[in-house]
Formats: C-alpha cells, sequence, structure tokens
C-alpha cells in the first residue's frame, strides 16, 4: 500500500489528469447511460401509449347501437395507427355491459386489483409475450342498451423496447463525441499547462553553474510560488558564496599582518643577544599572540553569525534573555574587572524573531568594545521602543568623533568588513547580525551625554495570552 | 372440386375425428411429391390447386432426392379453423402452411403461431409482404374481371369498376343476373377482396348496390366462376384471381380478362411456418426456394407471380399506372376482416344484397 502511493506521487501530472478525465468519463458515462435509457424507455412508452389510446378511441367511438345490440365495425384506421409498431402483435377485447366479451380475445386479462378499472393503462401479456394494454370506456344510454362497454387495445412491446434502445443508443453516440471531445480538450489543457514548467526546467538547465541571479517570475501565479522559493533560495546562495569569499579574503588580510609581526619578533628573538632586550620581545610576542587569538575569535564569531543569519531557523527571542546571559557569563569582569558593567532590562518581554547565538555574539563584541573604548559604567540593556525591539550597550564615554561615526556607517554600507581594528570587526559583526535579521545597527549619543551603540529590531507581534 | 380419394379419407379418418371442430374439417385433395420411403416428410398445407402449385413442388425437390412432399390442399376457413386448433393444442400438424387468405394468416401469426426465420432473401421483401419474420408474400395475383369474348361486345368491355356500374345502371341491362363473384361467405379469399374492396374504395358500395338489384349471383370457387364465364352462364365475373383465370385462359379462348384500371387488387399467398413444424429447417429451405430467382421462376409459370402485372408489350396484359396496383400487405390491419362482430356486420350487409336462394 505505502508502495502504490508512493507510485501515485511520482504518478507523472499528465498521467494524473488521464486518470481524473478516464473516471469522469467512466463514472459520467454510466450514470448517462442509465439516464438516457430511463429517458428512452419513458419516451416510447409514452409515444406508443398515446397511440394504443388513439385506437381504443378510435374503436370505442365505432361502437352504434342496433337493435338493442351493441354492433362494432372495426376501423382499419385503429389499426393502422397501431401498425406503426410494424412488428408488434395486436390484441384487443371488447367487453359489453354484462360483462361478457363481444368481440376479440378474451385471453387478455384485465388486471384484477382494480375494481373499478378505469380508463388508463396497463401491463399485461399476450399469447407469451410482454403486453402493454389501454382501458377505453365508452358509456352507453340508448333507450334499448344503457351500460359501459369497454374498449382493451394493447400491443407487445417490440417497437417500445427498439425505440428506447434506439435512444439509448444515440445519447450514446453523442456522449461518446463528447467524451472523445472532453479528453482532447484534457489533453490541450495538460500541455498548456506543462508549458512553462517545461521552460522553467529548459532555463534552468540551459543555465551556467554559477548564475545564481533571480529567474523571471513572468510565468503563471503558481508555478511562479516555485519561481519565487527558487529565487529566494539563489539569492541566500549567492549572499552566502559572497559572505565566505569576503570572509576569506578578510581572514587573509587580517592575519597577514599579525603573522609578519609575529614572525620578526620570532626573528628578533633568535637574533638577539641580550638578555633582557630577549625578555621584551618574548613580552611583545606575548601580546601579539593574545592579540591574534582576540581577532580569531572575532573572526570566527562573525562567520558563525553570518552562518547562521541565513541558515538558522528565527524563533522568537526575548532580547532581555540575551542581555542577561552576557551580563551573567561575565567575561567582562574576566577581562576589563576595573570597569563597571550595570544590567538594564526591564519586566516586559522584548520579543522578535532571529538566532539566540548570533544576537549573543553581537551584544559580546558590543559590549568588548564599550569596555575596551569606553568608560565606565557601562550598562546593558533591552527594551521596546516605537515599536522596535532594542538591545543596546551604553558607555558614559564620548565615543568615536563624528567622522569616525560617519565612516564606520559609510563602510557598513559598503559591505566591506572592518579591515584594520578589531574593534571594527566587532562592529562589523554586529551590523551583520542586524542585516541578517531585518534591523540596523544604530551609533548614537544620547541626550544625557553617553554613546549608545544599539541594535534595532521589529518587534514580534505581541503573543496572544 | 370437391373431390376427396376415398382410399385417403379412410386414412385420416381418425386423424380427422380427432380435430373434428369444425363443419367441414376436410381437405379437399391430397398429393404427395417425391420418392416414397424419402428420409424426410415436408408437410404442406395450402389453398393453391395442387395442380398449379405441383410443378413449383416439383422444381423444388428435383435438387432433393431425399425429400417427400406431402401437399394438403384445403378451403381457406378449414385451414384456418385447423391450423389455429392445432396451434392452440401444441400439436405438430403441417410444417408449411400457405394459405391465399391472408389475413387468417395475420391472425395466426398475431396468436403467436408461427416461428420466426431470416435469412437474405426473406430480407430482401419488401416491407409489406413480411411482418414479424414469421409471414412472408410469396405470390403476386391481380384481381380481376373475366369476361366471356364472345358474348360481351368489344364496347362493353368494363376496364373500371365505374364501366361496370355503368354497364348494370340501365334498368333492363341485359347483364342482369349475369354478373358473378365469391360468395364471400363461403370462401375466405372472397371476403378479403370484398374487404379490402371496401377500404378501398367507396365506389364498393356502389356496385355492391348495383348488384343487388340486378341479382347478380355469388357463387364458390374460382375455377367455377371462370367455367360459368367461359361456357356463357355468367357474362362477367368480378374480383376472380388472375392466377387462375389465366390458368384458365391458355386452355380456352372464350374468356378474356381486364385488371380494373381504377385500381387492382394484388394478393400475396402467405406462407408461414407453424411453431410446431417437426421440418423447420426443410421448411425454411422451401421458403428460401420460393424467394430464390429459380422459385420465383417456378412460381411465374404457374402464373402464381402474375405475369399480367409485368406484361408491358404482351397482348392481354395491359401496363396498370402503379398506383393503381393496391397490394394486399400482410399487416396486423388485415386483422380488421376477422374480427367476429365486423365480420358479421359486413355479412349482413352482404346478404341485403344477395338474399340468397
Amino acid at each position: 500500500m505505502p508502495d502504490l502511493i508512493r507510485r501515485l506521487e511520482m504518478t507523472s501530472l499528465t498521467a494524473r489528469v488521464a486518470l481524473g478525465v478516464a473516471v469522469l468519463l467512466v463514472i459520467g458515462g454510466v450514470i448517462v447511460s442509465i439516464a438516457a435509457f430511463a429517458y428512452g424507455r419513458e419516451a416510447a412508452r409514452s409515444a406508443f401509449d398515446r397511440l394504443l389510446l388513439g385506437a381504443a378511441h378510435d374503436i370505442a367511438s365505432a361502437i352504434t347501437v342496433q337493435d338493442g345490440k351493441p354492433v362494432i365495425e372495426l376501423p382499419v384506421s385503429a389499426f393502422e395507427l397501431l401498425a406503426f409498431a410494424p412488428d408488434d402483435r395486436i390484441g384487443y377485447r371488447i367487453i359489453g355491459p354484462d360483462g361478457t366479451t363481444l368481440t376479440g380475445y378474451e385471453e387478455i386479462a384485465l388486471p384484477e386489483n382494480r375494481r373499478d378499472l378505469r380508463d388508463g393503462y396497463f401491463d399485461g401479456a399476450f399469447f407469451g409475450e410482454p403486453a402493454r394494454y389501454a382501458i377505453v370506456s365508452r358509456r352507453l344510454a340508448e333507450r334499448t342498451l344503457n351500460g359501459t362497454i369497454r374498449v382493451i387495445v394493447g400491443q407487445t412491446v417490440l417497437a417500445r423496447n427498439s425505440m428506447a434502445y434506439d435512444i439509448t443508443r444515440k445519447a450514446l453516440y453523442v456522449l461518446a463525441v463528447s467524451g472523445l471531445a472532453m479528453i482532447l480538450l484534457a489533453v490541450v489543457v495538460v500541455r498548456s499547462v506543462l508549458t512553462p514548467l517545461e521552460r522553467i526546467a529548459g532555463s534552468l538547465s540551459a543555465r551556467d553553474p554559477h548564475d545564481l541571479t533571480p529567474m523571471d517570475t513572468d510565468v503563471p501565479r503558481e508555478t511562479a510560488v516555485m519561481i519565487n522559493a527558487l529565487n529566494g533560495f539563489m539569492a541566500r546562495l549567492d549572499r552566502q558564496m559572497n559572505s565566505m569569499r569576503h570572509l576569506i579574503s578578510d581572514t587573509a588580510h587580517q592575519l597577514r599582518t599579525p603573522v609578519a609581526a609575529l614572525r620578526a619578533q620570532a626573528d628578533l628573538f633568535s637574533d638577539e643577544v641580550d638578555l633582557s632586550r630577549k625578555e621584551k620581545i618574548v613580552e611583545r610576542i606575548q601580546t601579539r599572540s593574545a592579540g591574534l587569538g582576540r581577532l580569531l575569535d572575532q573572526m570566527l564569531s562573525q562567520a558563525l553569525v553570518i552562518h547562521r543569519g541565513d541558515s538558522a531557523r528565527r524563533e522568537r527571542v526575548d532580547l532581555r534573555d540575551i542581555a542577561l546571559d552576557v551580563f551573567e557569563e561575565g567575561d567582562h569582569a574576566v577581562l576589563n574587572p576595573e570597569m563597571d558593567v550595570v544590567l538594564d532590562i526591564g519586566e516586559n518581554p522584548v520579543e522578535m524573531l532571529a538566532d539566540a547565538p548570533s544576537l549573543k555574539e553581537a551584544l559580546k563584541n558590543l559590549l568588548s568594545n564599550a569596555l575596551k573604548h569606553g568608560r565606565a559604567p557601562v550598562r546593558i540593556g533591552a527594551s521596546l521602543n516605537d515599536g522596535k525591539a532594542v538591545i543596546w550597550v551604553e558607555d558614559a564615554g564620548e565615543g568615536p568623533d563624528r567622522q569616525t561615526l560617519d565612516e564606520l556607517g559609510s563602510r557598513f554600507n559598503r559591505g566591506g568588513l572592518a579591515r584594520q581594528a578589531s574593534s571594527g570587526l566587532g562592529l562589523a559583526i554586529a551590523h551583520s547580525v542586524a542585516v541578517s535579521f531585518d534591523g540596523e545597527l544604530v551609533l548614537e549619543r544620547t541626550d544625557r551625554e553617553r554613546f549608545r551603540a544599539a541594535l534595532l529590531f521589529e518587534a514580534a507581534p505581541v503573543r496572544a495570552a | 372440386m370437391k373431390t376427396i380419394t376415398p382410399s385417403l379419407r379412410i386414412l385420416l379418418t381418425g386423424f380427422l375425428v380427432l380435430l373434428n371442430c369444425g363443419p367441414v374439417a376436410a381437405q379437399e385433395m391430397v398429393a404427395d411429391f417425391g420418392p416414397e420411403g424419402a428420409g424426410q416428410t415436408l408437410v404442406l398445407r395450402s389453398t393453391t390447386d395442387i395442380a398449379v402449385f405441383g410443378p413449383v413442388v416439383e422444381t423444388f425437390l428435383r435438387a432433393r432426392p431425399n425429400v417427400r412432399l406431402h401437399y394438403e390442399q384445403w378451403g381457406s376457413n378449414e385451414l384456418y379453423r385447423l391450423s389455429r386448433s392445432d396451434c392452440r393444442s401444441g400439436e405438430a400438424g403441417a410444417d408449411i402452411v400457405i394459405s391465399s387468405a391472408v389475413h387468417q394468416m395475420v391472425q395466426l401469426v398475431n396468436e403467436a403461431c408461427a416461428s420466426d426465420y431470416r435469412s437474405l432473401l426473406t430480407e430482401e421483401l419488401p416491407g409489406a409482404l413480411r411482418w414479424r419474420n414469421e409471414l412472408w408474400g410469396i405470390t403476386r395475383e391481380p384481381a380481376v374481371m373475366v369476361y366471356n369474348r364472345d358474348l360481351v361486345p368489344q364496347g362493353d368491355i368494363p376496364q373500371t369498376r365505374f364501366d361496370l356500374l355503368d354497364l348494370l345502371r340501365p334498368s333492363d341491362t341485359r347483364y342482369a343476373g349475369r354478373v358473378a363473384t365469391y360468395d364471400i361467405e363461403e370462401s375466405g379469399l372472397g371476403y378479403l377482396f370484398a374487404f379490402a374492396d371496401a377500404q378501398e374504395a367507396s365506389t364498393f358500395g356502389a356496385l355492391q348496390e348495383s348488384f343487388g338489384r340486378t341479382q347478380a349471383i355469388s357463387t364458390c370457387c374460382s375455377a367455377d366462376i371462370i367455367r360459368g364465364v367461359a361456357e356463357g352462364q355468367y357474362l362477367i365475373a368480378y374480383n376472380v384471381l388472375g392466377s387462375y383465370a389465366q390458368g384458365y385462359q391458355q386452355q380456352d379462348e372464350r374468356i378474356g380478362i381486364v385488371l380494373p384500371s381504377d385500381y387492382t387488387l394484388v394478393l400475396s399467398r402467405a406462407l408461414m411456418i407453424p411453431k410446431e413444424a417437426g421440418q423447420k429447417p426443410l421448411a425454411e429451405a422451401f421458403l428460401d426456394f420460393l424467394l430464390s430467382p429459380q422459385g420465383t421462376l417456378a412460381l411465374r409459370t404457374a402464373l402464381l407471380i402474375s405475369p399480367l402485372l409485368e406484361a408491358e408489350d404482351g397482348n392481354e396484359g395491359e401496363s396498370l399506372s402503379s398506383t393503381a396496383l393496391r397490394p394486399i400487405g400482410l399487416s396486423p390491419a388485415l386483422m380488421v376482416a376477422l374480427d367476429g362482430l365486423t365480420r358479421e356486420t359486413f355479412l349482413r350487409r352482404w346478404r341485403a344484397t344477395f338474399p340468397g336462394p
């Protein structure tokens, strides 16, 4: 059974439509055939019933009375009427007022369940063949004869049946033709529906493997969904590839200088004879390698941020938790134990959709910048401002001067990551995170003469309680 | 013609006692064709004179040495009664019934007494000569007027029924009492012709009235009537079967034949194969033979498919327009002719015309 379902899922669209049309045609055909046959039977029945009734009336009106006895000269026209069913046998019986058969076939039995025997039709048999009869009464009110004469005229049902079959057959011809038309139409429709898909497939396979530009969305709405998804996917791929490329080039660039400096110090060290100088060189090598380690940390976290920004699932994050986590990890206390750090969060949740580790990374970088360059006290916090979810780091210093700020902004916009100071790299990370989650990095001086680095995001809609 | 072979009568006595239902239940004549002790025997009951139909039967048997055909000649009313009682009792009687009283045959078929058969040859028959694939018209015989050539002056020869009426109209007409026609009470065929006449045109009423006024003779049997005309007993005979008249004319030049040009009734003797027939395949072969070119030729030779109807340049034959030919079609409408009350009414009128002896 699962095998069958699997096969069904893999069935081509054409086969699905063909199957659907076939089922529709078969079911419809059966229903229409039954309906046509019922209609044909009814039509034949009413048509030939009228003939019967006409003939019976014809005969009834030919009854006259002579010498107190009913006299009948059967009208040939009545039988010619019945001869419209050319191969059917004819039975008739005329019953007098006293219930005796005046003429005709006494074999024709009257239906027993009808006591009054009003005019109408009944089904019966005629010499072993099914037959249909009509009864017509004629009331005679002569001086010599008073009573009702009943005329029964019947016919076997060959002509009725053949007419019913004829009507059915013609209906089936129409059905067959329209079925054929439906199949043709289905073929045309399926082809026209599948054409865009084929075109998309064709243009995809004709594409250069490095071409990640969006595809033409000038396609039917239903396929546009697919194209949009595909374009989104390609854009993400493009972004990631670009980021990787930048990361690699940046990394190479950034590592070259400190590594070269280290090597130079090491060379100096081996050439140096003076012990006190050697000690100084070692000291310098230590500082340098510590700086290199920090740089590596930041670069890795930047890679992480870039990677997660595009690939991690976005979930509801409370920015207060991020601030709290960073605060509690207490890296700052290890790095700069002399600086005071204050946590400033409110009671209300500050929620947005993002990836928590990336945000944490960004906040850590901002915090370490503040610790390095700012003045105590440093505050970190999260809050909701005008529908924006904000997570920020403040210090009491003045921050970089305006020119530097402008330069920083333009550098982020260019997409070029900070290439010199490690502080620049921290901001670059924060900026990347902001961009990844449709937010922005704002560096500003607040009214209370403090410098604030903040990440602003669209707040998530308030969750229904 | 009512001659019965004494030996046969004895043979058949037991048989006749069994079905002694009608007042006269006896065949007029019997004959056997084909070799004695043949494997199969086909029983044919017909109203046609053995002398007329015999050659056709012989042609049929020529190719079938193993078949014997027992031919019984019956009066039409007796044949009808016998076939009907056979049918009702489910007794195997005849294998083939051929009757000129086609209305009776229609009635028998209507009462489910016939078995159906279909072949290429029967399908070729026009619809009027075929009913339900159980009854087939095998001959074409016109109802004609016969006159005595010597006694009827050229100018008096009636070409239409109106001419006949005109002849009978004068009160001192010399044709008074010298016109003969079938006694329709006795002859099923005569009744059929009279009935068909009554359906066909209003002329028949006037004719009937004229017959009554001039004391025309109604009598039985084609042969008697035609001989009466030839011998001068009657001057004109009305509604005589053309095949018999022509057959007689071939030996006796004294009679002339007229196909009424206002309309001529054309009778096709009807053949049916009874439901209870014991030799159905053989009977069907006989039917196919009659419809085949060979059988048609034999029937034509026997004058049963009348050359009168086809003769374009023949001396006797008159070319009638096809509308003047009124075939008596095999249709259930013929049942009217046999209806008890209708027949009674019709005969009452007839009796008023011919008060009888």
